[in-house]
């Protein structure tokens, strides 16, 4: 289905998928395409592996069985595929994660010039034209713990795209902030959609997932339980899982 | 709080503030040291005790104590003065005789200037390296290069320089020398040992991690140092018999490497997972995630016990005394070790104490001045 979107080798391909923790079994026969320049929202309840399920796409967990291969690259124990996937994929984490010793500008040139080399006057440039566009250049002198957390988690989407990676891993980027945040960093990522990026979301924000989503995925005990266009999903769940899921959900707003 | 209903009863916030924001040293007293007849017995028993303590100890110290004494007609000292005086007044005669050997050692009279230059060049280097302006990489080149005129300056044998070998250093240098040395080599190990320690990839170098901080911290310093001194030259081939103080300072390295490992491996644990997460996804790979974003923060957060081990382990080098290495402490005994001055080891003492106080004293002032400083900066 998503191949054919466009006709390129997809961006990221997972096949039958399985990971254990120990004896959790959080990861069950897990298969998903991702298309180049698609937008999917990953959802379901607490506990359903959702986290597991991207943090393995850029490799910060190990996966068992299965193969998983992003932007034509296999994830194996080498370290040099591992290399070319950390700067391919551009991760956004539920608790921001900026590194507090260094100022915002620094968050953002950190890796730009250790790890693709580029010269520091040259990351700075970048670092700035990415601040300017999650729209606070002004704090880049500043320290993380003196921003706001939606200003924050905005520092932490910039500094991911400094590395120009292919693909955005976002892990529930809103959940960690208060209500009037959300839409800052909300508005952010839908500009970084309309700018075509692929990205993989997983969020409970239904309204976001309307708007950006070319496809939602729905899991709950480790395994997709249904997939589909948002209007699809939203308006006519197949299973009584996602039913139940989408009544809870509407019942918390 | 503020949305109280109405009619309810508010209590009138009262017009006097608090007694304990009268401010003074009288409302002070009396809230912390007269505030019941319990604590206001102690506080009077405590402060006739300091009071009769501190004005025998300034009376012995300065009132009644002997400062200098006349040459006797056989050409030494004459201590009699001293001798009128003992029990009453202190005999800082000693120190005016003896300050030179307590601080050199046997390092040779007349080219005991050298062994000055170097206490002031370690101290300089100390404070150099304290300024945050100065922490660049030009500052390793200040290290290599204060450390090479030290060596020049100790050993002689160029440059016009006397030779002089190291079995007649003595005093303050070797203590600076056992101690910076020491730290300075401990430290980037116990780091390493400390990630080592960590290692999830590679469970051999974790073991023998493991090994190596379980051993050391198992024995005594002192026995340490004995098996540096006595036991390891009979395992060195003939001919290849390092140096005593060489064995010592490789000993006190080892020794606070351990300590200052575990140290380092505690800030390691303190740091939420998601740095290094963060880390691993923008890409960077192992030493420069640890470099760049995990070393700087969990440093940061065990300054205060880093410097407590800092401290700890100045005072150790002391321990040296035991395999006849002339350290300070050393001197200072082999100073009052003389027959004229036998009596007065008290007031030798006291001086060495002022000189070991002076250096750690520093130190603990420095590391509170830097953790406010980084306080400002890292505000989570
Ligand atoms: N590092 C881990 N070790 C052991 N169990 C884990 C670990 N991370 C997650 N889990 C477990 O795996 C399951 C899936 O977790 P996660 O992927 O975080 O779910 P979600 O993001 O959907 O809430 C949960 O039961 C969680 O407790
Ligand atoms: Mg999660």
């Amino acid at each position: 289905m998503s191949q054919s979107v466009t006709g390129e080798a997809p961006a990221i391909l997972l096949d039958k998928v399985n990971k254990w923790f120990g004896v959790l079994h959080v990861l069950r026969d897990v298969s998903m395409t991702v298309a180049q320049k698609e937008k999917v929202v990953v959802c379901g309840p607490s506990g359903s592996g959702k986290s597991t399920l991207i943090r393995c796409i850029n490799r910060l967990e190990t996966h068992q069985e299965g193969r998983i291969v992003v932007d034509g690259t296999e994830l194996t124990d080498d370290t040099r595929s591992l290399d070319t996937i950390r700067r391919e994929v551009g991760m956004v984490f539920q608790s921001f994660n900026l590194f507090p010793h260094l100022t915002i500008l620094e968050n953002c040139t950190l890796a730009p010039i250790w790890v693709r080399k580029i010269p520091k006057a040259e990351a700075e440039e970048l670092a700035m034209s990415f601040l300017t566009r999650v729209k606070i250049p002004e704090q880049a002198k500043k320290y993380p713990g003196q921003l706001s957390g939606g200003q924050q988690q905005r520092v932490a989407i910039a500094r991911a795209l400094c590395m120009r990676p292919k693909i955005m891993l976002f892990d529930e980027p809103t959940s960690a902030l208060d209500p009037e945040m959300i839409k800052e960093v909300l508005d952010t990522m839908i500009g970084l959609a309309e700018d075509g990026m692929t990205m993989v979301c997983v969020t409970h924000e239904m309204g976001f997932a309307r708007q950006v989503a070319d496809r939602v995925v729905f899991m709950d005990r480790g395994e997709i339980v249904e997939s589909g266009t948002p209007a699809e999903m939203f308006e006519n769940p197949q299973t009584d899982r996602l039913q139940l899921f989408l009544s809870q959900i509407l019942r918390g707003h | 709080m503020s949305a109280i209903a109405p009619g309810h009863h508010v209590a009138q916030p009262s017009r006097e503030p608090p007694p304990s924001l009268i401010a003074g040293p009288l409302a002070w007293m009396r809230t912390n040291l007269f505030n019941s007849w319990l604590s206001t017995a102690v506080t009077l028993a405590l402060g006739y005790l300091v009071l009769r303590m501190g004005t025998s100890f300034i009376q012995w110290a300065f009132i009644h104590a002997v400062w200098t004494v006349p040459m006797g007609a056989n050409g030494t000292l004459d201590p009699a003065a001293c001798r009128a005086a003992q029990g009453v007044g202190a005999c800082w005669a000693v120190i005016w005789d003896k300050y030179r050997f307590i601080l050199f050692g046997r390092y040779p009279y007349d080219q005991q200037w050298r062994a000055a230059i170097v206490v002031v060049l370690f101290i300089g280097l100390f404070v150099v390296s304290g300024m945050r302006r100065f922490w660049r990489k030009e500052l390793v080149l200040i290290w290599i290069g204060t450390l090479t005129v030290i060596g020049v300056l100790m050993w002689g044998g160029v440059l016009g320089l006397t030779y002089v070998g190291q079995d007649i250093w003595g005093g303050l240098p070797i203590t600076l020398i056992l101690s910076t040395f020491g730290l300075a080599v401990a430290f980037p190990l116990a780091v390493l040992v400390a990630l080592g320690r960590r290692s999830t990839t590679m469970p051999a170098v974790r073991m023998l991690c493991v090994l190596y901080i379980e051993l050391i911290r198992g024995v005594p310093l002192i026995s340490l140092l004995f098996m540096a001194s006595v036991m390891f030259p009979l395992f060195m081939p003939e001919g290849l018999n390092p140096d005593k103080l060489l064995r010592a300072q490789v000993a006190i390295i080892l020794f606070a490497g351990a300590y200052l490992a575990e140290v380092v491996r505690a800030g390691l644990q303190g740091l939420p997972k998601g740095q290094y997460e963060a880390a691993d996804a923008i890409g960077l790979g192992y030493w420069r995630k640890m470099g760049l974003v995990i070393l700087p923060q969990a440093l940061r957060l065990v300054i205060p016990p880093l410097v407590n081990t800092f401290i700890g382990f100045f005072k150790d080098t002391s321990l040296v005394l035991i395999i006849g290495i002339f350290d300070l402490l050393t001197s200072g005994k082999v100073a009052v070790a003389e027959p004229i001055w036998q009596a007065y080891s008290t007031e030798v003492y006291i001086v060495l104490a002022l000189i070991y106080f002076a250096f750690c004293f520093s130190m603990s002032r420095y590391s509170r001045g830097l953790e406010r400083e980084f306080g400002k900066s890292v505000r989570r």
